[in-house]
């Protein structure tokens, strides 16, 4: 492994959202000073983001300066490729996400909003720090910090219902919190060091028992990736304002869960003594399981957020399943889906927080001929729902693609069937719902009475976003997941 | 056995009686409702680690540690634990004063020197 | 002979004789005292930052009383140790005191000031003379002169559930020093010495005796007392609850961190790691109250409705981090032990002044009177937000590093359960301390009985110093670990 370059622009990429976060704190009372900070910053994030892509993409690496911290640990942040795909995915998106939260935001006339965008900058900074951190340690921070930042968005109502819901979420968060700690302390004293490396760290010296136990601590900390029966704090969580639910909780706060198990099999265990262990069966069964029962239970939902919050429930599974194939092909399928399913399932959440804000109707029964009063924003809706289910001309089908062929390579025709299964099941969950708001007429007058366009241009450029995916994966995330998949599995290709 | 016991006790009368008052002081500081008398036996707690140390200190046949002209065979009691129980008398006193400050200040906010008379007073 | 020649006793003169001075001054304008007080005290900060980077420099420092040599005079024995403790302790004081100025007039009756700040001073003197001291019977004197300071500032606000509180406080640590001071004869008598050093060494061959097993039995009971260990922790919640404001910040900092470095001291300087270990297994029994502490403390603080008093378990629980890291007696957990004085003091520190002022200010005490807090005095509610995140041991406050160095130590030294014991332990923690986050942040509206405005700033300058050092020593706690490190070392390979 080549020498990491030194930049400034991995600390660039966690500071700036940290800095308008106090900024977004100090001119509170001035919401338009408040918010082009929001912007700014996201903009900001972004490019330094993007800055690194080049050394990245050519197959290299950027390391940024370290605080020592513990017994030769240290806070340092590394970008590679699979970390690149995170960040960009989160900080790309959190541009979109801050205009529609402006929209969002002022159209329902929320309080607290300095509160609102102070936390949410916060919460991305975490997530930037969660995508290149270099070591568990560093993971262990921000994932932490994550969890906090993200707790006054979730209840941010305050209502009776929304704090309950916080109690459940938070409580949820910090018992995986421990696990994360205790693995990470375990991890240290096997190895005497936390830092990721492709191939992993452990070796299988140690006795496989410990490893196996580890390896489940390892899981429950990753209980950000929603997987079952872990999930339930995921559809709680949906009382939090849209804009929350679309760029936390489908996209930045649950892809650190997925990410983290990437983190682990890839440059923890390793996959040769992940296989070794069996733990790729666990990892795969847990999966196969939350992506069948999400989608049946997202079947039976009438609020139209939790029906997408039990589809993310399952569509995260696809990742850890791809991950569990141990093979270039289902890793590349696996990394590739967390930015094809965050602008997908985005687009979704645009689409609901549009309903929810414009027309007031939160359930699914509500919305007999939306599609006539909110065309453009159901239109959009329409074509994210096709590409969870894996039809072309959506990027889902290219992730579900290189899932299906892992899938095959593996010779597990079981896993194979899941997959299809799945699609059926996204099929019958999303399809009703475009019935309904097309096909269906209400009774009260169908004249057009769109979103602000605050909330209609980020969902329209996120529906774009994922049908130009489709045409061009390779911009830039297929060829990154090409990369991070032959660095974890040592094959290149 | 038990012979060799009470004979051991007897030899040591001094470490038995220091005992002996150091559970009477700890009684009456768990066992007394009444203020003053947990107070009292502090003090008898305390007296018992004095005598202790003035006991352990003594010499048979010792005298005064006072350097006299000429004597060279006198045989001195130890100095030192005087010394240091002076500072712990002391220290005792004044410990006794807070308390005994304290008490009056219960008396005069609650009308009763007797823990259980106190309202509101929970563990 | 120089001033700087006679640096190790000067923290215990300056406040003595400000303490004086105060006192004369403050016959003729009761306002003269608080400037002397807050004056002496920086001075003091000053002499322990320069103690310490002297230490740091060049080595322990052996300083003769009156030019007496040890073992016969008094010893003053500073090292890494101490100087750290001297180091956390007395600008956490300083700030006590200036947070204390708003208070007088309020809960401390303002005709009562001077004696208040005198007291302070007195209790200054004690806590430097106790961590400085290389004298055992010295010890006890200072830290009689510490818990007589302490008795009195308990009681001296107009709560009147505080006079009880300071009586039982006075009883229990009447009888923790007479059991220390029976150790001390046992040790007299076993060794005919009273200087730390001295007895180490001639200890060494005695570690098979009756006597000083029975010694090390007193110096345990009494020093668990001292440190509140579960189950001798009863007078702790009373006497930390009940006291003025700067006074519940000073004792559950101070006085607590300064009582379990003398518990340190005596177990692994006096004695050393060897008897406690081998002669003595005491370790398992102190990990095992140690563990019983931390989740006992934590479940009654659960059912506490009153802040302070929640507070106060707390202190329980989180005083069992420090005995947990002395029981796994090795170089790792003890690092997580010393750390846990310096980060539990700051971030208790930090919760004792946000919620003081609430009180302190005419406010309410009890969880729910906390409702809308954040709203009215937003930087004491952001105050206590970061002292409860490093009770939790959020990662980025110095909570979280005391915790990882504990749990760390307690799987190397492949004692799963209390590993298991400090992690879980954060989540009772969360369960309790997040009650009042949620209220403070999330409530409706604003519990009227709250203050109507922020505190004034010489409360909020105070807090807000304490949890940007929980912050700052969260994320950069290679600072104080590049001297506890070696701190810790020194202290466990026997000697001071």
């Amino acid at each position: 492994m080549e020498a990491a370059a030194l930049s400034l622009a991995p600390a660039a990429a966690v500071g700036i959202p940290l800095a308008a976060s106090i900024l977004i704190l100090a001119s509170g009372r001035y919401p338009n000073i408040r918010e082009s900070w929001t912007l700014i910053a996201a903009v900001a994030t972004f490019l330094s983001v993007l800055s690194l892509a080049p050394q990245v993409l050519a197959g290299g690496q950027v390391g940024g300066p370290g605080i020592p911290f513990v017994g030769g640990l240290s806070l340092a942040l590394r970008v590679d490729a699979a970390g690149l795909i995170f960040a960009l995915t989160s900080s790309g998106l959190w541009i979109l996400n801050s205009i529609y939260s402006i929209g969002y935001m002022r159209t329902l006339q929320e309080h607290d909003q300095t509160r609102f965008y102070c936390c949410f900058a916060v919460s991305i900074a975490s997530v930037m720090g969660l995508a290149f951190s270099a070591n568990i340690i560093t993971m262990f921070l921000w994932y932490e910090i994550l969890t906090v930042f993200t707790y006054p968005l979730v209840v941010h109502e305050g209502t009776p219902a929304a704090m309950r819901a916080g109690r459940k979420y938070i409580a949820y968060l910090l018992v995986s919190g421990v696990f994360f700690l205790f693995a990470a302390v375990t991890t240290y004293w096997l190895t005497g060091t936390l830092d990721f490396t492709p191939g992993g760290i452990l070796s299988a010296d140690a006795p496989p028992l410990l490893l196996s136990a580890l390896f489940v601590a390892y899981l429950i900390a990753f209980a950000k990736a929603a997987w079952m029966p872990l999930h339930s704090w995921l559809p709680s969580a949906m009382v939090a304002p849209t804009p929350v639910s679309a760029l936390l909780h489908a996209v930045a706060v649950v892809k650190a869960g997925v990410f983290g198990m990437v983190r682990t099999v890839g440059y923890v265990y390793g996959i040769d003594l992940t296989r070794a262990l069996g733990m790729n069966l666990l990892l795969a069964a847990v999966a196969a399981a939350t992506i069948i029962l999400g989608s049946i239970f997202a079947l039976r939902q009438d609020s139209l957020k939790k029906r997408l919050a039990y589809s993310t429930v399952s569509q995260l599974s696809y990742i850890l399943l791809g991950l569990s194939l141990l093979s270039p092909a289902g890793i590349e399928g696996a990394l590739m889906h967390i930015p094809f399913h965050a602008v997908m399932k985005i687009t979704l959440f645009f689409c609901a927080g549009a309903v929810i804000s414009t027309a007031g109707k939160e359930y699914i029964s509500q919305m007999r001929g939306i599609g006539r009063t909110m065309p453009v924003t159901m239109a959009m809706f329409g074509i994210a729902a096709v590409g969870i289910c894996g039809l072309p001309p959506v990027c889902g089908l290219v992730s579900k693609w290189f899932l299906l062929i892992g899938t095959a390579e593996a010779g597990l025709p079981l896993l194979t069937a899941v997959m299809i299964a799945s699609a059926v099941l996204n099929a019958a969950y999303f399809f009703p719902i475009i019935h309904t708001a097309f096909f269906e007429r209400s009774a009260a007058d169908d004249a057009v009475r769109e979103a602000p366009l605050a909330m209609l241009i980020p969902l329209v450029l996120t529906a774009a976003a994922s049908v130009l995916f489709f045409f061009v994966p390779d911009l830039p995330f297929g060829r990154l997941a090409a990369l991070a998949a032959a660095e974890i599995t040592g094959v290149r290709y | 056995m038990i012979e060799s016991l009470i004979e051991s006790l007897l030899l040591r009368y001094n470490y038995v009686m220091v005992v002996v008052l150091m559970l009477i002081g700890i009684y009456a500081i768990i066992a007394k409702s009444n203020l003053i008398k947990k107070i009292i036996g502090l003090n008898i707690f305390q007296t018992a680690i004095l005598l202790f140390y003035i006991s352990m200190a003594d010499v048979v046949g010792g005298t005064a540690p006072i350097i006299e002209e000429g004597a060279t065979d006198l045989v001195y009691v130890n100095p030192l634990p005087h010394t240091l129980m002076l500072t712990a008398i002391v220290v005792g006193v004044c410990t006794t004063a807070v308390g005994l400050a304290l008490t009056v200040r219960i008396y005069e906010n609650y009308g009763t020197i007797h823990e259980d008379e106190i309202p509101g007073v929970e563990a | 002979m120089t001033l700087l020649s006679n640096l190790p006793v000067l923290p215990v003169l300056v406040p003595l004789v400000s303490a004086v001075a105060a006192l004369v001054s403050g016959w003729y304008d009761r306002r003269a005292a608080r400037p002397i007080v807050i004056l002496a005290l920086a001075l003091d900060c000053a002499l322990a930052v320069l103690l310490l980077s002297s230490v740091v420099g060049g080595g322990p420092i052996s300083y003769h009383l009156g030019g007496y040599a040890p073992p016969l005079g008094i010893e003053f024995a500073v090292d890494l140790l101490n100087a750290f403790v001297l180091a956390v302790v007395l600008p956490i004081m300083l700030l006590a005191v200036v947070f204390a100025g708003p208070t007088v007039g309020r809960e401390v009756p303002a005709e009562k000031a001077v004696s208040f700040y005198v007291l302070l001073l007195l209790l200054a003197t004690g806590i430097c003379g106790m961590t400085l001291t290389g004298d055992i019977f010295n010890l006890y004197v200072f830290l009689e002169i510490t818990s007589l300071a302490a008795y009195a500032l308990i009681a001296a606000g107009r709560e009147q559930r505080s006079l009880v509180a300071s009586y039982r406080y006075m009883i229990m640590g009447s009888l923790s020093a007479g059991f220390i001071l029976l150790g001390t004869a046992h040790l007299y008598v076993a060794t005919g010495t009273l200087n730390m050093a001295d007895l180490a060494s001639r200890l060494a061959t005695l570690y098979d005796s009756t006597l000083v097993h029975t010694a090390f039995a007193f110096f345990l009971v009494g020093l668990t007392i001292k440190t509140a260990l579960f189950p001798l922790h009863l007078w702790l919640p009373g006497a930390y609850a009940y006291a003025p404001s700067p006074v519940s910040i000073v004792i559950s900092t101070a006085v607590a961190k300064v009582s379990a470095y003398a518990t340190l001291r005596v177990l692994f300087s006096v004695f050393t790691t060897a008897f406690i270990v081998e002669y003595f297994p005491i370790t398992d029994v102190l990990l095992w109250l140690a563990a019983i502490a931390i989740i006992a403390g934590s479940v009654v603080a659960i059912a506490q409705t009153d802040v302070k008093k929640m507070l106060a378990y707390s202190s329980v629980s989180q005083m069992g981090y420090i005995m947990f890291g002395i029981g796994v007696a090795d170089p790792v957990a003890m690092a997580g032990a010393v750390f846990q004085i310096l980060g539990h003091a700051v971030a208790k520190g930090a919760l004792f002044a946000s919620v003081g002022s609430v009180i302190a200010l005419g406010g309410p005490r009890d969880v729910r009177g906390l409702a809308g807090l954040a709203a009215r005095m937003p930087v004491t509610a952001a105050v206590f937000a970061v002292g409860a995140a490093s009770m939790i041991g959020i990662p980025g406050t110095a909570g979280f590093v005391s915790k990882f160095l504990l749990a760390l130590g307690a799987v190397e030294s492949g004692r799963w359960v209390f590993a298991g014991v400090i992690l879980a332990s954060s989540l009772l923690t969360a369960v309790y301390f997040w009650r009042v986050i949620e209220v403070s942040y999330f409530a409706d509206e604003a519990d009227p009985r709250l203050p109507a405005k922020e505190a004034p700033l010489s409360m909020i300058v105070p807090a807000a110093l304490l949890a940007a050092a929980c912050v700052l020593f969260g994320i950069a706690p290679d600072i104080p670990l590049s001297v506890i490190e070696p701190a810790v070392l020194l202290l466990l390979g026997g000697g001071p």
